[in-house]
């Protein structure tokens, strides 16, 4: 399945064999998977079938919840980041979630800085500044809030916060960008723009995006893993796989037979 | 068939007008419910302003610059003040706050982190029983712990007691606020690398300050106004006392020992000192209430 003729390009996250789930059972099956650099590949499947949960596993906010199990490996650049200590590891992999979630309690711009202000980074006032108005310019929010910068980001509309969000995992600067449905609470125009503002970064950082949403995941990804039931059914480019699906079960779920 | 359809709109019409009847009926159920309602609210207040306008009428008349900053005269002698309790209770109150409001709020995480741990479990209902006991039960406690081995009365036993009637409200009341903050923000914050200390105190104790704060003053304000641990305890003193190992007035002593007192002038006393506790108490609660509305996160 993770044919390195798919991705012809650099593989920057690849699992072997994940197996993952709550309380002895398991929820992902055996997923393994080579997500190519750079590229949006979007992770697609009925709900409860696991993309989530194998979404999780990458940046290791699976096992946060204490009757969670995990086995299986999870490459980053080769290395496995079972090995790499949690906390560093996921200021390498960002993560954007369902629901926007911008800190109620700080600014937009410190919304934005917060990875770096709750590490306790230090840096210069103008550093900071470069990095707020960089990342906002590159979610597209820039204009819209650059005069409200000191408000508290939660008084934004919900496609403004998740694009603050986004700005907030961007300015870390990771590696692989994980979207977990990040339109599935937003009405369609701010949906429209999240989904643009997601091909635009494209080359800036590797997306991995979980949805159920099937257009959504032919009109922005490159390539898209299939997801029933646990197991990976297919995996390729998006458009061999929307076009001319191998497996049954792909061609079903594209047509709405399930999911 | 003229007939039969003259018939249909009669039935038609009968039953409009029952449902008419039914709403009238339901509408003035309401209306009796809602001055039912007035008047219960109506009554609950009666206590408070009762009290209120009765302390207002007999206290307010003592107070005055000397009745504030004076120390009490000696038995026989006209006028004197409560200076020494009002300087005591805030004494008790400091010395209570620094044991119980760490404590508390550390207690309080860490119940609504781990409520699940047998410690937790086990934390929770010593909290939750501490919270039942009598003050004047604490009193004792306190005065077996410390008035009992240092041999005489002082305001660090009396601020101890204190504490023990404080604790639980500060834990439960942080508990409470921090089990209210959605998983997404501690989802947020560690999925940006930020380690779990932090996460603690740099995103989820500043999101939930606003009921943290409340459970501090209410707290404070119930530690304020208990008589009745401190007769074993801090005592009373008719001097000014800073020495926190010494005996020390407080109000709600004041209050006691004056109010039980034959004397006429020292019953006038004890009225102007519920007077300022009661100021003191009624102007946490305002605060609080202030502090919550200010500071109210939106999430």
């Amino acid at each position: 399945m993770e044919d390195s003729v798919l991705t012809n390009g650099k593989t920057i996250l690849e699992t072997r064999a994940l197996v993952a789930g709550f309380d002895g059972k398991d929820i992902v099956k055996s997923v393994s998977l080579a997500v190519p650099e750079g590229r949006i590949t979007a992770v697609m499947g009925p709900s409860g079938c696991g993309k989530t949960t194998f979404m999780r596993c990458i940046n290791r906010m699976h096992e946060l919840a204490a009757n969670a199990q995990v086995s299986g490996e999870v490459l980053l650049d080769g290395e496995d980041v079972y090995r790499i200590n949690p906390i560093l590891l996921r200021r390498r992999i960002g993560m954007v979630f369902q629901r926007p979630n911008p800190f109620p309690t700080m600014s937009i711009y410190e919304n934005v800085v917060a990875g770096y202000n709750l590490n306790g980074a230090r840096m210069s006032r103008v550093e900071r500044d470069r990095i707020v108005e960089e990342t906002l310019r590159r979610v597209t929010l820039w204009d819209e809030v650059k005069d409200a910068l000191y408000r508290r980001g939660t008084f934004l509309s919900g496609g403004q916060q998740q694009r603050l969000c986004i700005a907030r995992a961007l300015a870390m600067k990771p590696e692989i960008l994980l979207l977990d449905e990040p339109t599935s609470a937003l009405d369609p125009k701010a949906t429209a723009a999240i989904e643009e503002l997601v091909v635009s970064l494209k080359g800036v950082v590797t997306i991995i995006q979980v949805t159920h949403n099937i257009p959504q995941a032919a009109r922005i990804s490159d390539y898209t893993a299939f997801i029933h039931l646990g197991e990976l059914v297919e995996f390729g480019p998006t458009k061999t796989l929307f076009t001319v699906p191998k497996d049954k079960r792909t061609e079903e779920y594209l047509s709405g037979k399930f999911g | 068939m003229a007939d039969t359809h003259n018939g249909a709109i009669g039935a038609a019409s009968t039953r409009v007008r029952k449902m008419d009847a039914a709403v009238t009926a339901r509408l003035r159920g309401d209306t009796a419910f809602r001055v039912l309602m007035l008047a219960l609210s109506f009554i609950a207040i009666v206590p408070l302003a009762l009290i209120l306008v009765y302390i207002v009428v007999r206290g307010a008349s003592s107070i005055n610059w000397a009745f504030l900053t004076q120390l009490p005269k000696p038995m026989g002698e006209a006028g004197g003040g409560i200076s020494n309790a009002i300087v005591g209770t805030v004494i008790l109150i400091v010395i209570a706050s620094v044991i119980s409001i760490p404590l508390g709020i550390l207690a309080g995480i860490f119940l609504s982190e781990r409520s699940q741990s047998r410690l937790g479990t086990v934390a929770r209902l010593s909290v939750e029983t501490l919270m039942g006991i009598p003050s004047i039960v604490i009193g004792i406690v306190a005065y077996t712990w410390i008035v009992k081995p240092m041999g005489h009365f002082s305001s660090l036993s009396g601020g101890v007691a204190l504490a023990m009637i404080m604790l639980p409200v500060i834990t439960l009341a942080t508990e409470e606020t921090l089990l209210l903050i959605p998983m997404t923000l501690r989802e947020a914050a560690l999925a940006l690398g930020v380690s779990y200390p932090r996460m603690i105190t740099r995103v989820i104790l500043p999101s939930g300050m606003s009921g943290i704060l409340t459970g501090v003053l209410l707290a404070v304000a119930r530690g304020a106004g208990e008589t009745a641990p401190l007769l074993f305890t801090a005592f009373g003193s008719p001097f000014m006392a800073a020495n926190i190992f010494k005996p020390m007035e407080s109000l709600p002593h004041t209050i006691f020992y004056y109010a039980t007192s034959p004397y006429p002038e020292w019953q006038a006393l004890a009225w102007g000192a519920s007077f300022v506790l009661l100021v003191l108490v009624l102007a946490l609660n305002v605060i609080t209430k202030l502090v919550t509305s200010r500071w109210k996160i939106q999430f």
